[in-house]
Protein backbone atom coordinates (compact mmCIF):
# COMPACT_ATOMS: atom_id res chain seq x y z
CA UNK A 1 0.00 0.00 0.00
CA UNK A 2 2.00 2.74 -1.38
CA UNK A 3 -0.11 6.19 -0.74
CA UNK A 4 1.57 9.52 -0.12
CA UNK A 5 3.50 9.51 3.12
CA UNK A 6 1.38 12.55 4.41
CA UNK A 7 -2.00 10.04 4.02
CA UNK A 8 -0.39 7.14 5.93
CA UNK A 9 0.46 9.86 8.41
CA UNK A 10 -2.74 10.73 9.03
CA UNK A 11 -4.34 7.60 8.75
CA UNK A 12 -1.91 6.21 11.54
CA UNK A 13 -3.14 9.10 13.77
CA UNK A 14 -6.12 8.83 13.50
CA UNK A 15 -6.88 5.13 13.80
CA UNK A 16 -4.17 5.81 16.91
CA UNK A 17 -7.18 8.11 18.16
CA UNK A 18 -9.70 6.80 17.47
CA UNK A 19 -7.95 3.49 19.54
CA UNK A 20 -7.69 5.79 22.16
CA UNK A 21 -11.38 6.68 22.69
CA UNK A 22 -12.84 3.45 22.53
CA UNK A 23 -14.31 2.19 25.72
CA UNK A 24 -12.69 -0.54 27.13
CA UNK A 25 -13.19 -2.33 30.49
CA UNK A 26 -11.57 -0.51 33.23
CA UNK A 27 -8.28 -2.82 33.46
CA UNK A 28 -7.75 -2.63 29.70
CA UNK A 29 -8.53 1.32 29.62
CA UNK A 30 -5.96 1.45 32.81
CA UNK A 31 -3.50 -0.53 30.62
CA UNK A 32 -3.65 0.62 27.14
CA UNK A 33 -1.21 2.45 25.72
CA UNK A 34 -1.07 6.29 24.51
CA UNK A 35 -1.70 5.33 20.97
CA UNK A 36 -1.77 8.45 19.54
CA UNK A 37 2.32 9.01 21.08
CA UNK A 38 3.39 6.17 20.09
CA UNK A 39 2.12 7.36 16.29
CA UNK A 40 3.95 10.27 16.65
CA UNK A 41 7.09 9.12 17.89
CA UNK A 42 6.97 6.29 15.30
CA UNK A 43 6.46 9.26 12.36
CA UNK A 44 9.24 11.10 14.19
CA UNK A 45 11.61 8.72 13.54
CA UNK A 46 11.15 7.12 10.54
CA UNK A 47 10.31 10.39 8.25
CA UNK A 48 11.30 13.42 10.56
CA UNK A 49 11.00 15.47 8.01
CA UNK A 50 7.33 14.85 7.35
CA UNK A 51 5.45 14.98 10.46
CA UNK A 52 7.89 16.90 12.84
CA UNK A 53 6.98 18.74 15.76
CA UNK A 54 4.29 20.43 14.19
CA UNK A 55 2.52 17.30 14.36
CA UNK A 56 3.26 15.90 17.80
CA UNK A 57 1.60 19.91 18.81
CA UNK A 58 -1.04 19.21 16.61
CA UNK A 59 -2.13 15.36 18.17
CA UNK A 60 -1.27 17.00 21.75
CA UNK A 61 -3.92 19.45 21.05
CA UNK A 62 -6.62 17.15 19.92
CA UNK A 63 -6.01 14.76 22.76
CA UNK A 64 -6.01 18.09 25.21
CA UNK A 65 -9.31 18.72 23.59
CA UNK A 66 -11.26 15.09 23.72
CA UNK A 67 -9.85 14.49 27.63
CA UNK A 68 -10.46 18.06 29.08
CA UNK A 69 -7.19 18.69 30.61
CA UNK A 70 -5.36 22.12 30.42
CA UNK A 71 -4.78 23.00 26.89
CA UNK A 72 -1.38 23.13 25.95
CA UNK A 73 -0.96 20.37 27.93
CA UNK A 74 -0.40 17.15 26.24
CA UNK A 75 0.47 19.47 23.13
CA UNK A 76 3.36 20.33 24.82
CA UNK A 77 3.95 16.89 25.88
CA UNK A 78 3.76 15.39 22.80
CA UNK A 79 5.66 18.30 20.82
CA UNK A 80 8.45 16.68 23.29
CA UNK A 81 8.24 13.17 22.36
CA UNK A 82 8.10 14.38 18.67
CA UNK A 83 11.18 16.73 19.01
CA UNK A 84 13.31 13.29 20.75
CA UNK A 85 11.98 11.45 18.38
CA UNK A 86 13.77 13.73 15.07
CA UNK A 87 16.57 14.72 17.57
CA UNK A 88 17.64 11.05 17.99
CA UNK A 89 15.83 9.18 14.83
CA UNK A 90 19.59 8.33 13.64
CA UNK A 91 20.67 6.43 16.58
CA UNK A 92 17.08 4.79 17.20
CA UNK A 93 16.03 3.67 13.62
CA UNK A 94 19.42 1.52 13.10
CA UNK A 95 18.56 -0.56 16.04
CA UNK A 96 17.20 -3.73 16.37
CA UNK A 97 13.22 -3.48 17.91
CA UNK A 98 13.78 -4.79 21.01
CA UNK A 99 16.32 -2.04 21.78
CA UNK A 100 14.32 0.46 20.24
CA UNK A 101 11.78 -0.34 22.72
CA UNK A 102 14.03 0.66 26.16
CA UNK A 103 14.40 4.01 24.10
CA UNK A 104 10.92 4.48 23.87
CA UNK A 105 10.18 3.27 27.11
CA UNK A 106 12.39 6.45 28.11
CA UNK A 107 10.58 9.10 25.92
CA UNK A 108 7.33 7.85 27.52
CA UNK A 109 8.18 7.83 30.69
CA UNK A 110 9.15 11.33 30.24
CA UNK A 111 5.81 11.62 28.23
CA UNK A 112 4.13 10.68 31.42
CA UNK A 113 6.61 12.75 33.97
CA UNK A 114 6.13 16.08 31.71
CA UNK A 115 1.64 15.14 32.25
CA UNK A 116 2.09 14.15 35.83
CA UNK A 117 3.96 17.61 36.67
CA UNK A 118 1.71 20.06 34.34
CA UNK A 119 -1.32 18.20 36.32
CA UNK A 120 0.15 19.32 39.75
CA UNK A 121 1.25 22.75 38.39
CA UNK A 122 -2.17 23.29 37.10
CA UNK A 123 -4.09 22.17 39.81
CA UNK A 124 -5.05 18.75 39.03
CA UNK A 125 -3.02 16.17 41.10
CA UNK A 126 -3.50 12.77 40.28
CA UNK A 127 -0.53 10.92 42.15
CA UNK A 128 -1.26 7.29 41.24
CA UNK A 129 1.28 4.54 40.31
CA UNK A 130 -1.25 3.54 37.48
CA UNK A 131 -0.91 6.80 35.27
CA UNK A 132 2.64 5.47 34.62
CA UNK A 133 1.36 1.71 33.45
CA UNK A 134 1.50 3.19 29.88
CA UNK A 135 4.63 4.00 29.47
CA UNK A 136 5.56 0.35 30.24
CA UNK A 137 2.93 -1.30 28.28
CA UNK A 138 3.83 1.14 25.49
CA UNK A 139 7.75 0.12 24.94
CA UNK A 140 6.09 -3.40 25.41
CA UNK A 141 3.55 -2.90 22.30
CA UNK A 142 6.16 -0.96 20.04
CA UNK A 143 7.40 -4.08 18.27
CA UNK A 144 4.68 -4.87 17.19
CA UNK A 145 2.76 -1.31 16.34
CA UNK A 146 6.33 -0.44 14.22
CA UNK A 147 6.07 -2.84 11.89
CA UNK A 148 2.59 -2.74 11.54
CA UNK A 149 2.75 1.27 11.08
CA UNK A 150 5.98 0.10 8.83
CA UNK A 151 3.74 -1.88 6.44
CA UNK A 152 0.83 1.37 6.52
CA UNK A 153 3.69 3.18 4.08
CA UNK A 154 6.94 2.12 2.17
CA UNK A 155 9.20 4.95 0.50
CA UNK A 156 9.83 4.07 -3.19
CA UNK A 157 9.03 0.43 -3.35
CA UNK B 1 23.92 17.28 22.24
CA UNK B 2 22.97 20.72 20.57
CA UNK B 3 25.71 19.88 17.94
CA UNK B 4 24.04 16.54 17.42
CA UNK B 5 20.50 18.45 17.27
CA UNK B 6 21.85 20.84 14.71
CA UNK B 7 23.34 18.33 12.55
CA UNK B 8 20.88 16.06 12.10
CA UNK B 9 18.08 18.90 12.09
CA UNK B 10 19.93 20.36 8.96
CA UNK B 11 19.34 18.55 6.10
CA UNK B 12 16.18 17.24 7.43
CA UNK B 13 14.70 19.49 9.49
CA UNK B 14 11.79 21.48 7.62
CA UNK B 15 12.20 25.00 8.58
CA UNK B 16 15.71 24.60 10.29
CA UNK B 17 16.92 23.07 13.87
CA UNK B 18 14.42 20.91 15.81
CA UNK B 19 15.74 22.36 19.24
CA UNK B 20 14.89 26.11 17.91
CA UNK B 21 11.44 24.89 16.60
CA UNK B 22 10.75 22.99 19.48
CA UNK B 23 11.30 26.09 21.89
CA UNK B 24 8.54 28.01 19.90
CA UNK B 25 6.09 25.18 20.68
CA UNK B 26 6.83 24.69 23.87
CA UNK B 27 6.35 28.68 24.57
CA UNK B 28 3.14 28.15 22.10
CA UNK B 29 1.94 25.41 24.76
CA UNK B 30 3.06 27.24 27.70
CA UNK B 31 1.22 30.53 26.62
CA UNK B 32 -1.84 28.57 25.59
CA UNK B 33 -1.44 26.72 29.72
CA UNK B 34 -1.32 30.13 31.07
CA UNK B 35 -4.68 31.32 28.98
CA UNK B 36 -6.64 28.30 29.95
CA UNK B 37 -5.62 28.49 33.48
CA UNK B 38 -5.80 31.94 34.52
CA UNK B 39 -8.19 33.90 32.12
CA UNK B 40 -11.49 33.17 30.21
CA UNK B 41 -10.41 34.18 26.87
CA UNK B 42 -9.90 30.60 25.63
CA UNK B 43 -13.66 29.94 26.47
CA UNK B 44 -15.33 30.05 22.80
CA UNK B 45 -12.20 28.39 21.68
CA UNK B 46 -13.08 25.51 24.11
CA UNK B 47 -16.84 25.77 23.39
CA UNK B 48 -16.03 25.09 19.59
CA UNK B 49 -13.66 22.45 20.23
CA UNK B 50 -15.67 20.24 22.21
CA UNK B 51 -18.19 21.13 18.97
CA UNK B 52 -15.76 19.88 16.90
CA UNK B 53 -14.88 16.92 18.72
CA UNK B 54 -18.28 16.08 19.28
CA UNK B 55 -18.52 13.95 15.83
CA UNK B 56 -15.82 11.80 16.15
CA UNK B 57 -17.09 10.98 19.81
CA UNK B 58 -20.23 9.96 18.02
CA UNK B 59 -18.97 7.94 15.58
CA UNK B 60 -16.84 6.11 17.81
CA UNK B 61 -19.49 4.86 19.97
CA UNK B 62 -21.55 4.32 17.60
CA UNK B 63 -20.93 0.85 16.34
CA UNK B 64 -21.21 -0.01 20.19
CA UNK B 65 -24.48 2.21 20.71
CA UNK B 66 -25.66 0.18 17.51
CA UNK B 67 -25.08 -3.39 19.09
CA UNK B 68 -26.93 -1.94 21.92
CA UNK B 69 -30.26 -1.21 20.18
CA UNK B 70 -30.00 -4.55 17.58
CA UNK B 71 -29.33 -6.50 21.22
CA UNK B 72 -32.57 -4.40 22.64
CA UNK B 73 -34.45 -5.39 19.34
CA UNK B 74 -34.00 -9.08 19.84
CA UNK B 75 -35.13 -9.01 23.25
CA UNK B 76 -37.44 -11.99 23.72
CA UNK B 77 -41.20 -11.67 24.52
CA UNK B 78 -40.99 -12.97 27.98
CA UNK B 79 -38.23 -10.16 28.99
CA UNK B 80 -39.56 -7.94 28.01
CA UNK B 81 -42.77 -8.77 29.85
CA UNK B 82 -41.23 -8.97 33.11
CA UNK B 83 -39.53 -5.81 32.68
CA UNK B 84 -43.26 -4.50 32.48
CA UNK B 85 -44.17 -6.20 34.89
CA UNK B 86 -41.16 -4.98 37.43
CA UNK B 87 -41.58 -1.11 36.48
CA UNK B 88 -45.51 -1.64 36.84
CA UNK B 89 -44.79 -2.74 40.39
CA UNK B 90 -42.05 -0.46 40.87
CA UNK B 91 -44.16 2.86 39.40
CA UNK B 92 -47.38 1.55 41.91
CA UNK B 93 -44.58 1.13 44.85
CA UNK B 94 -43.50 5.15 44.04
CA UNK B 95 -47.05 6.32 43.77
CA UNK B 96 -47.86 4.97 46.81
CA UNK B 97 -44.91 6.46 48.37
CA UNK B 98 -45.45 9.80 47.01
CA UNK B 99 -49.67 9.69 48.63
CA UNK B 100 -48.72 11.38 51.64
CA UNK B 101 -46.30 13.66 49.95
CA UNK B 102 -48.60 16.77 49.13
CA UNK B 103 -49.88 16.19 53.14
CA UNK B 104 -46.38 16.10 54.27
CA UNK B 105 -45.24 19.45 52.10
CA UNK B 106 -48.29 21.62 54.14
CA UNK B 107 -47.59 19.90 57.02
CA UNK B 108 -43.65 21.02 56.61
CA UNK B 109 -44.79 24.25 55.87
CA UNK B 110 -46.98 24.55 58.97
CA UNK B 111 -44.16 23.60 61.42
CA UNK B 112 -41.63 25.87 60.06
CA UNK B 113 -44.06 29.08 59.97
CA UNK B 114 -45.02 29.22 55.45
CA UNK B 115 -48.91 29.92 54.68
CA UNK B 116 -48.32 27.61 51.56
CA UNK B 117 -46.15 24.87 50.72
CA UNK B 118 -43.32 25.81 48.53
CA UNK B 119 -43.21 24.87 45.24
CA UNK B 120 -39.96 21.61 44.52
CA UNK B 121 -36.74 23.12 44.06
CA UNK B 122 -36.72 21.00 41.02
CA UNK B 123 -38.00 23.34 37.87
CA UNK B 124 -37.01 21.39 34.60
CA UNK B 125 -35.07 18.23 34.49
CA UNK B 126 -33.77 16.44 31.23
CA UNK B 127 -32.58 13.35 30.65
CA UNK B 128 -29.68 12.86 28.69
CA UNK B 129 -27.69 10.02 27.30
CA UNK B 130 -23.84 9.06 27.95
CA UNK B 131 -21.96 8.91 25.00
CA UNK B 132 -19.96 5.64 26.18
CA UNK B 133 -16.16 6.81 25.34
CA UNK B 134 -13.34 7.39 26.84
CA UNK B 135 -12.42 10.51 27.80
CA UNK B 136 -9.16 10.64 30.51
CA UNK B 137 -7.75 7.40 31.90
CA UNK B 138 -7.89 7.91 35.49
CA UNK B 139 -10.22 10.98 35.93
CA UNK B 140 -13.57 10.44 36.62
CA UNK B 141 -15.35 12.43 33.66
CA UNK B 142 -18.06 11.37 31.14
CA UNK B 143 -19.84 13.00 28.05
CA UNK B 144 -23.25 13.53 27.52
CA UNK B 145 -25.45 13.95 24.16
CA UNK B 146 -26.89 17.59 25.15
CA UNK B 147 -25.19 20.78 25.21
CA UNK B 148 -26.53 24.37 25.17
CA UNK B 149 -28.82 24.03 21.97
CA UNK B 150 -30.87 21.97 24.94
CA UNK B 151 -29.69 24.99 27.52
CA UNK B 152 -27.27 23.43 29.41
CA UNK B 153 -24.79 25.41 31.44
CA UNK B 154 -21.58 25.04 33.07
CA UNK B 155 -21.89 23.91 36.39
CA UNK B 156 -25.34 22.44 36.61
CA UNK B 157 -26.05 19.57 38.72
CA UNK B 158 -26.61 16.13 37.25
CA UNK B 159 -28.34 13.62 38.81
CA UNK B 160 -29.67 9.44 38.44
CA UNK B 161 -32.21 8.16 39.87
CA UNK B 162 -30.36 7.37 42.78
CA UNK B 163 -28.52 10.55 43.75
CA UNK B 164 -26.09 13.08 42.74
CA UNK B 165 -23.75 11.60 39.61
CA UNK B 166 -21.63 14.80 39.31
CA UNK B 167 -21.80 18.38 37.64
CA UNK B 168 -21.25 19.59 33.72
CA UNK B 169 -17.92 20.87 33.52
CA UNK B 170 -17.02 21.87 29.71
CA UNK B 171 -20.37 22.56 27.64
CA UNK B 172 -20.50 22.31 24.10
CA UNK B 173 -22.93 23.15 21.65
CA UNK B 174 -24.31 19.41 21.48
CA UNK B 175 -22.36 17.37 23.84
CA UNK B 176 -21.21 18.51 27.63
CA UNK B 177 -18.33 16.55 29.79
CA UNK B 178 -19.61 15.85 33.79
CA UNK B 179 -17.35 16.14 36.35
CA UNK B 180 -18.49 12.71 38.36
CA UNK B 181 -18.12 13.13 41.94
CA UNK B 182 -15.67 10.44 42.28
CA UNK B 183 -13.50 12.07 40.60
CA UNK B 184 -9.92 14.11 41.86
CA UNK B 185 -10.63 17.26 41.07
CA UNK B 186 -14.28 17.10 42.37
CA UNK B 187 -15.26 19.08 45.65
CA UNK B 188 -18.66 18.39 46.79
CA UNK B 189 -20.34 20.43 50.11
CA UNK B 190 -22.31 18.14 51.70
CA UNK B 191 -24.58 17.36 55.01
CA UNK B 192 -24.54 14.06 57.51
CA UNK B 193 -27.90 13.51 57.59
CA UNK B 194 -28.61 12.83 61.18
CA UNK B 195 -26.37 15.36 62.83
CA UNK B 196 -26.31 18.10 60.03
CA UNK B 197 -23.11 18.32 60.52
CA UNK B 198 -21.68 20.12 57.19
CA UNK B 199 -18.26 19.04 55.18
CA UNK B 200 -17.27 18.41 51.77
CA UNK B 201 -16.82 15.24 49.77
CA UNK B 202 -13.59 14.89 47.49
CA UNK B 203 -13.41 12.50 44.85
CA UNK B 204 -11.11 9.58 45.28
CA UNK B 205 -10.64 8.65 41.87
CA UNK B 206 -11.66 5.40 42.26
CA UNK B 207 -15.52 4.95 41.03
CA UNK B 208 -17.48 3.82 43.76
CA UNK B 209 -16.05 5.62 46.65
CA UNK B 210 -15.75 9.28 48.06
CA UNK B 211 -14.15 10.81 50.85
CA UNK B 212 -14.35 13.01 53.60
CA UNK B 213 -11.34 14.31 54.58
CA UNK B 214 -12.06 17.47 56.95
CA UNK B 215 -13.48 15.70 59.67
CA UNK B 216 -12.21 15.88 62.82
CA UNK B 217 -11.37 13.14 64.96
CA UNK B 218 -14.48 13.72 67.50
CA UNK B 219 -16.97 14.43 64.48
CA UNK B 220 -20.50 12.98 65.16
CA UNK B 221 -20.09 10.27 62.14
CA UNK B 222 -21.42 7.03 62.12
CA UNK B 223 -20.87 3.95 59.19
CA UNK B 224 -24.60 4.31 57.35
CA UNK B 225 -24.79 8.02 57.92
CA UNK B 226 -26.57 9.13 55.26
CA UNK B 227 -24.69 12.11 53.29
CA UNK B 228 -26.65 14.99 51.44
CA UNK B 229 -26.20 18.13 49.39
CA UNK B 230 -25.93 20.72 51.71
CA UNK B 231 -26.74 23.76 49.24
CA UNK B 232 -23.28 25.31 49.71
CA UNK B 233 -21.35 25.84 46.40
CA UNK B 234 -23.40 26.93 44.26
CA UNK B 235 -24.36 23.89 41.98
CA UNK B 236 -26.57 21.68 43.64
CA UNK B 237 -29.88 22.56 45.72
CA UNK B 238 -29.87 21.43 49.01
CA UNK B 239 -31.26 17.65 50.43
CA UNK B 240 -30.52 14.92 47.43
CA UNK B 241 -28.73 12.16 48.76
CA UNK B 242 -25.04 11.57 47.72
CA UNK B 243 -23.56 8.70 49.42
CA UNK B 244 -23.52 6.07 53.02
CA UNK B 245 -20.45 6.44 54.84
CA UNK B 246 -19.32 3.11 54.60
CA UNK B 247 -15.76 3.44 56.43
CA UNK B 248 -14.75 5.23 59.72
CA UNK B 249 -11.18 5.51 60.72
CA UNK B 250 -9.41 6.47 63.16
CA UNK B 251 -5.75 7.11 64.40
CA UNK B 252 -4.85 7.56 67.60
CA UNK B 253 -2.65 10.59 67.22
CA UNK B 254 -4.57 11.76 63.60
CA UNK B 255 -6.50 14.92 64.29
CA UNK B 256 -9.00 14.25 61.47
CA UNK B 257 -10.79 11.03 61.09
CA UNK B 258 -10.33 8.94 57.74
CA UNK B 259 -14.23 8.61 56.50
CA UNK B 260 -15.04 7.23 53.10
CA UNK B 261 -18.73 6.62 51.07
CA UNK B 262 -19.72 5.06 48.66
CA UNK B 263 -22.06 7.05 46.52
CA UNK B 264 -25.83 6.14 45.67
CA UNK B 265 -25.37 7.02 42.54
CA UNK B 266 -24.91 4.28 39.80
CA UNK B 267 -22.39 6.27 38.76
CA UNK B 268 -20.18 2.84 36.68
CA UNK B 269 -23.67 1.27 34.89
CA UNK B 270 -25.31 4.56 34.26
CA UNK B 271 -27.06 4.97 30.40
CA UNK B 272 -29.16 7.82 31.24
CA UNK B 273 -28.74 10.66 33.38
CA UNK B 274 -30.40 13.69 34.50
CA UNK B 275 -30.08 17.10 33.66
CA UNK B 276 -31.48 19.50 36.74
CA UNK B 277 -32.40 23.23 36.62
CA UNK B 278 -33.61 24.55 39.79
CA UNK B 279 -35.62 27.35 41.25
CA UNK B 280 -33.96 30.51 42.32
CA UNK B 281 -36.05 31.54 44.47
CA UNK B 282 -36.18 28.81 46.66
CA UNK B 283 -34.83 28.44 49.95
CA UNK B 284 -33.38 25.21 48.72
CA UNK B 285 -31.80 26.79 45.45
CA UNK B 286 -27.97 26.36 45.61
CA UNK B 287 -26.46 29.48 47.22
CA UNK B 288 -22.81 31.08 45.96
CA UNK B 289 -21.50 33.93 46.68
CA UNK B 290 -18.35 35.88 45.04
CA UNK B 291 -17.42 38.81 45.74
CA UNK B 292 -21.34 40.05 47.44
CA UNK B 293 -22.58 39.26 44.49
CA UNK B 294 -25.14 36.53 44.50
CA UNK B 295 -24.46 34.28 41.33
CA UNK B 296 -26.65 31.56 40.97
CA UNK B 297 -28.02 30.57 37.35
CA UNK B 298 -29.13 33.89 35.72
CA UNK B 299 -27.29 36.60 37.75
CA UNK B 300 -30.97 38.79 37.95
CA UNK B 301 -32.56 36.17 40.06
CA UNK B 302 -32.73 37.19 43.69
CA UNK B 303 -33.81 35.02 46.58
CA UNK B 304 -37.02 35.82 48.35
CA UNK B 305 -36.84 37.38 51.68
CA UNK B 306 -36.40 34.36 54.51
CA UNK B 307 -39.58 32.97 55.55
CA UNK B 308 -40.58 34.40 59.09
CA UNK B 309 -40.09 31.95 61.35
CA UNK B 310 -41.02 31.87 65.41
CA UNK B 311 -37.74 31.26 66.24
CA UNK B 312 -35.25 34.80 66.69
CA UNK B 313 -33.51 33.85 63.95
CA UNK B 314 -35.35 35.77 61.28
CA UNK B 315 -33.05 37.26 59.60
CA UNK B 316 -33.44 39.39 56.05
CA UNK B 317 -32.01 38.61 53.47
CA UNK B 318 -29.03 40.52 53.01
CA UNK B 319 -27.49 37.89 50.48
CA UNK B 320 -24.96 36.38 53.26
CA UNK B 321 -24.76 32.57 53.28
CA UNK B 322 -25.51 31.97 57.06
CA UNK B 323 -29.36 34.34 56.53
CA UNK B 324 -30.18 32.27 53.61
CA UNK B 325 -29.38 28.52 54.94
CA UNK B 326 -30.62 28.24 58.17
CA UNK B 327 -29.24 25.63 61.05
CA UNK B 328 -32.16 23.45 60.22
CA UNK B 329 -33.20 22.15 57.57
CA UNK B 330 -34.09 24.24 54.30
CA UNK B 331 -38.03 23.51 53.61
CA UNK B 332 -36.95 21.96 50.36
CA UNK B 333 -39.68 19.75 49.01
CA UNK B 334 -39.35 16.77 50.22
CA UNK B 335 -38.37 17.75 54.00
CA UNK B 336 -39.51 14.49 55.82
CA UNK B 337 -37.10 14.45 58.88
CA UNK B 338 -38.18 15.78 62.33
CA UNK B 339 -35.91 18.89 63.28
CA UNK B 340 -33.17 17.26 65.48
Amino acid sequence: MSTSPRMAIFKSVLIALILTLVPLPAWLAIIRPDFVVLAVLYWSIQAPRIGGIGLGWMCGLILDVFQGSVLGEHALAVALVAYLGIREHQRIRTKPLLQQSLAVLAVLALYEFVLWAIDGWSGHPLNTALRWVPALTGALLWPVVAPLLARSYRPRG
Amino acid sequence: MAGFGTRSGSPHGRGGIPGFRFTLYALASVALMVLDQRTDWLRHIRFLSQGLAYPIEVAVNSPIAAWRSIESSFASRRELEAENRHLRTQVRNLKIRTLRFDALAQENAALIGLKKALPPVAERWLPADIVDIQLSRLRQRILIDRGTVNGVFRNQAVLDDYGIVGQTMQVGPWSATVLLITDPDSDLPVQIERTGLRTIAVGTGDPDTIALPYLPANADVRVGDVLVTSGLGGVFPAGYPVARVSRIQRGAVQPMSQVLATPFAHLQTDREVMLLWFRHDSPAAPLRESGGQLRVGTPGAQPLPAPPRPASTAAPATGKRGAQTPPTAPPAGPVQRPHP
